[in-house]
């Protein structure tokens, strides 16, 4: 072993504008080790390590790998310094197969020889414990194979250093638990690795290292062993917080509020994307929707909202059936849904327009007359700016230009305002830290103790397990049934997710 | 080693700062050139203004063009509201020139104030009509408007034409391939000189401004033009919203069509146009979608086309002189958006090869 680092990142600087994204950020990574990166939402991460992987030059400071200073002008040269990244959104091309993808924009001859190279890919594979069938099609995986896959792309391109930016998001718990395999397996092989969280025990479970942003700067570095959640937490926040969300005990309705039967859905090519789905939700109920990403959770909300049509079954809201219905009329029999996308701005708001006119967005027509209603509407949005402690210069703001917080929080506080039966809300905290999701948590039990239906479709197992009444559980667009989560394990949910009944001898 | 860094966010008076000065250099550019091609630029530019505003006549050939222009771009900035790439005004106006003139041909003894109402409202019915088609098209098929809307351009023009040499060709016209002038009822009085169609712009500006600003239905339109998703989430019609506004848009071209007939030609032919319905697609666009800012940029214009046709006789310089100012004009305040949001900054070297940047 050399006395210096593999990777060291020295006082690095980077602003975007006159926001402040990385201040004297620094960062060592040795052979061997597994390094986290922890920190909330704009604290940087991500902007540090694309100066790593060349995307973003650094304005001041300096990179070192192995000793030797760097320079990255492009994600080429860092490719050529044995650096890879694996982002959040994969970079694939859909329509190729896995070693297509692989052998994509790497330096070998003018022609692909298709033996050669699944060769190649299965003896990487091997050495790391990859599998993956390299004649697949990339749109015929799941999200743990497409992972796997880019994985083996930058393996493939000679990477020692391995970038993973937010890797377990999308996950299972069963497939974060292969990729944590192969971590450790290329750990074991010398490779260094950086990988970015917003989850305090896979920190805790995979790191050796962990390093803690907070508002651009780097606040500390620990050894992992002999910390505590907790502690890492408050670094991360930089005050003390507390960890568990709560569970607000309340009545629930006698009668359902929303009836779902046999609900079934197709896309263009007739393939089914929902089918058989049954369940009733109660007002003063949290039902939680589990499922991995894709399974269904999307068709449910927009048919619910009138958005997505159904091929067969029933949807009745206090007894009447709303199939059919415009989303107009849905809303205005009081159900609510506030889908935040992946993009957040997809659906919901309108990203170019201020919150004034972004509150007014379902209520606008119930003024009389042929013009808005701005002088109501700014005072609609600034009693919502001050009930949800929204941070904005003016009311009168572009969303788009608000930081992710905050915009979840003009959506969501737009829909409870309209004082809803039935909320529906998809990946309320989805990029969110933790003091926000928290104030989302807080809301939607405030929803619940009024007396309202929430339908609270989630990412994060542990949140769906502390915080809803009872879970649905989705696969391929079925449901696998309704469990309580008081009595059910995130093991138990993850192998229902990956489409296992709980009775299944599947699973030992 | 250049390097391209976003800028923070700028304030509106800088903005349009920038916008201006890109005017400035635009000039400059196009002064360069015409240097080149061997003419005095200070000259040219001295003819340009002296042709366009120096005698009533002029000044009065200027408005005559103002005015379409400024009703076309409204209709366009409707439709580009909401990102319905209606690039089919010229033809709009054609087809609304078409149906003003079916109404004076028709009727053209009915009294003058209702002969012109009954030929604007054809007139803009038929425009409008014209652009509903490709928003059907659109709404039921998904086709791209942008193709559509151009194509049906030519149709509607050729289909003047074909009026213009076939059944509408006038007898009296000894073998000219010409229409009839229009009965003196169908055409459209004259306030201080220019026909009455400077105060139907005028009025118009006012109440598009306020359509788009202010109303519901303009609400409507831009929330739908930033995302048809979010509208339908929101409880409106995707189509009825895309209905109106393109029967807006439309019938607004329709009847920049129909004064033209009326207040210029005093009949309808297939160079009523001669290419307005595309100008005001720059001017539109230049004006940022803002019905007032439309009045200013659609002057400017005119004053380089009008311009442009004296240089010819003046200096012998074809007026396609104009057409490329214009074009340079356009280029460098498209350009400016990049340096509105971005900024270049010269860096030390560091490394070979250049940085790009994200």
């Amino acid at each position: 072993m050399s006395d210096h680092a593999y990777i060291e990142l020295k006082n690095i600087c980077k602003s975007f504008g006159s926001v402040v994204a990385n201040r004297d950020v620094c960062l060592s990574v040795n052979k061997g080790e597994i390094h986290a990166l922890l920190g909330e939402n704009g604290s940087g991460k991500s902007t540090l390590v694309n100066m790593l992987a060349g995307i973003y030059s650094p304005d001041g400071g300096e990179i070192f790998i192995d000793g030797k200073p760097v320079y990255f002008s492009s994600p080429r040269d860092a490719i050529e310094q044995g650096i890879g990244m694996v982002h959040q959104h994969f970079k694939l091309v859909d329509v190729m197969t896995a070693k297509e993808n692989i052998a994509a924009g790497s330096k070998t001859g003018f022609f692909v020889r298709g033996k050669t190279l699944s060769g190649e890919i299965a003896a990487i594979g091997q050495r790391y414990g990859l599998v993956v069938n390299p004649d697949k099609k990339v749109y015929n995986m799941s999200v743990g194979e497409k992972q796997t896959v880019e994985i083996l792309k930058m393996l493939y391109r000679g990477a020692r250093i391995l970038i993973l930016d937010e890797p377990t998001a999308v996950l299972t718990p069963q497939e974060i638990q292969t990729l944590f395999d192969i971590l450790r397996n290329m750990k074991n092989e010398g490779c260094a690795i950086i990988i970015i969280t917003h989850k305090l025990n896979e920190v805790l479970e995979i790191s050796d290292r962990v390093t803690i942003l907070r508002k651009g700067e780097s606040v500390s570095t620990l050894e992992t062993a002999g910390v505590s959640p907790l502690e890492l937490a408050e670094q991360m926040v930089g005050r003390a917080i507390k960890l568990e969300v709560e569970r607000t005990e309340t009545q629930k309705t006698a009668e359902p509020l929303l009836r779902v039967e046999g609900l079934e859905a197709r896309d263009e090519e007739n393939v089914k994307l929902l089918s058989d789905m049954s369940f009733d939700l109660y007002g003063g109920e949290i039902l939680g929707v589990a499922g991995i990403a894709g399974s269904g959770q999307k068709e449910l909300c927009e048919i619910v909202a009138g958005l997505c049509k159904a091929t067969a079954g029933s949807v009745r809201f206090m007894g009447e059936e709303i199939l059919g219905m415009t989303p107009g009329k849905i809303i205005r029999k009081g159900i609510s849904m506030s889908f935040i996308p992946e993009d957040r701005l997809g659906m919901g708001l309108v990203a170019g327009m201020n919150i004034v006119d972004n509150v007014m967005l379902k209520n606008y027509h119930a003024s009389p007359g042929l013009f808005m209603d701005r002088a109501a509407g700014k005072k609609l949005a600034e009693k919502i700016v001050k009930r949800f402690d929204i941070s904005t210069p003016s009311v009168f703001h572009i969303v788009k230009k608000l930081s992710g917080g905050n915009i979840q929080k003009v959506l969501l506080g737009r829909e409870v305002d309209m004082n809803p039966h039935l909320l529906i809300t998809a990946y309320p905290v989805r990029g969110l830290d933790i003091g926000a999701s928290y104030n989302i948590y807080d809301v939607l039990n405030e929803q619940k103790r009024s007396g309202v239906g929430v339908l609270f479709i989630g990412e994060d197992l542990d949140v769906l397990l502390q915080l809803c009444d009872r879970i649905l559980v989705l696969h391929a667009g079925r449901s696998m049934g309704i469990v309580d989560p008081r009595v059910t394990s995130k093991e138990e949910l993850g192998l229902m997710m990956l489409g296992r009944g709980r009775e299944g001898e599947a699973y030992a | 080693m250049l390097k391209i860094v976003k800028r923070p966010e700028g304030s509106h008076r800088r903005e349009t700062l920038m916008r201006v000065s890109a005017v400035f250099f635009a000039l400059v550019a196009s002064a360069v050139i015409m240097a080149l091609l061997g003419y005095n630029p200070f000259l040219v530019y001295a003819k340009i203004v002296e042709g366009s505003l120096m005698s009533a006549y002029r000044f009065r050939e200027t408005i005559h063009k103002t005015i379409p222009l400024v009703v076309l771009s409204l209709g366009i900035a409707v439709a580009f509201k909401m990102k319905f790439w209606n690039i089919g005004a010229e033809g709009q106006l054609y087809m609304g020139a078409f149906g003003a003139a079916l109404v004076a041909y028709s009727l053209p003894t009915l009294p003058s104030p209702l002969l012109l109402a009954f030929m604007m409202l054809v007139g803009a019915v038929f425009g409008g009509l014209w652009a509903l088609i490709p928003a059907l098209l659109k709404l039921k098929f998904s086709t791209s408007e942008t193709l559509v809307t151009l194509m049906l351009n030519y149709i509607a023009i050729k289909w003047v034409s074909y009026l213009q040499y076939g059944p509408w060709k006038d007898p009296n016209g000894i073998g000219f391939p010409k229409m009839a002038a229009f009965s003196s009822g169908a055409v459209l009085p004259k306030v201080f000189g220019i026909h009455i169609g400077w105060i139907i712009a005028l009025v118009l500006v006012v109440v598009i401004h306020i359509l788009l600003k202010k109303s519901k239905l303009g609400y409507e339109i831009a929330v739908l033009g930033e995302s048809d998703t979010t509208a339908r989430y929101a409880g409106m019609s995707v189509a009825k919203i895309t209905v109106t506004a393109v029967l807006i848009s439309g019938g607004l071209c329709g009847l920049a069509g129909m004064m033209q007939a009326s207040g210029i030609e005093r009949t309808l032919n297939d160079q009523l146009s001669g290419g307005l319905g595309f100008t005001a697609v720059i001017t539109c666009w230049l004006a940022r979608l803002s019905a007032p800012a439309v009045v200013l940029v659609s002057f400017l214009f005119s004053v380089l086309i009008q311009g442009g046709a004296y240089l010819q006789s003046s200096m012998k310089i074809p007026s396609a002189v104009a057409g490329v100012l214009q074009g340079i004009i356009l280029f460098f305040v498209l350009g400016s958006e990049f340096f509105i949001q971005y900024s270049v900054v010269f860096q030390k070297k560091k490394s070979a090869g250049e940085v790009h940047d994200a």
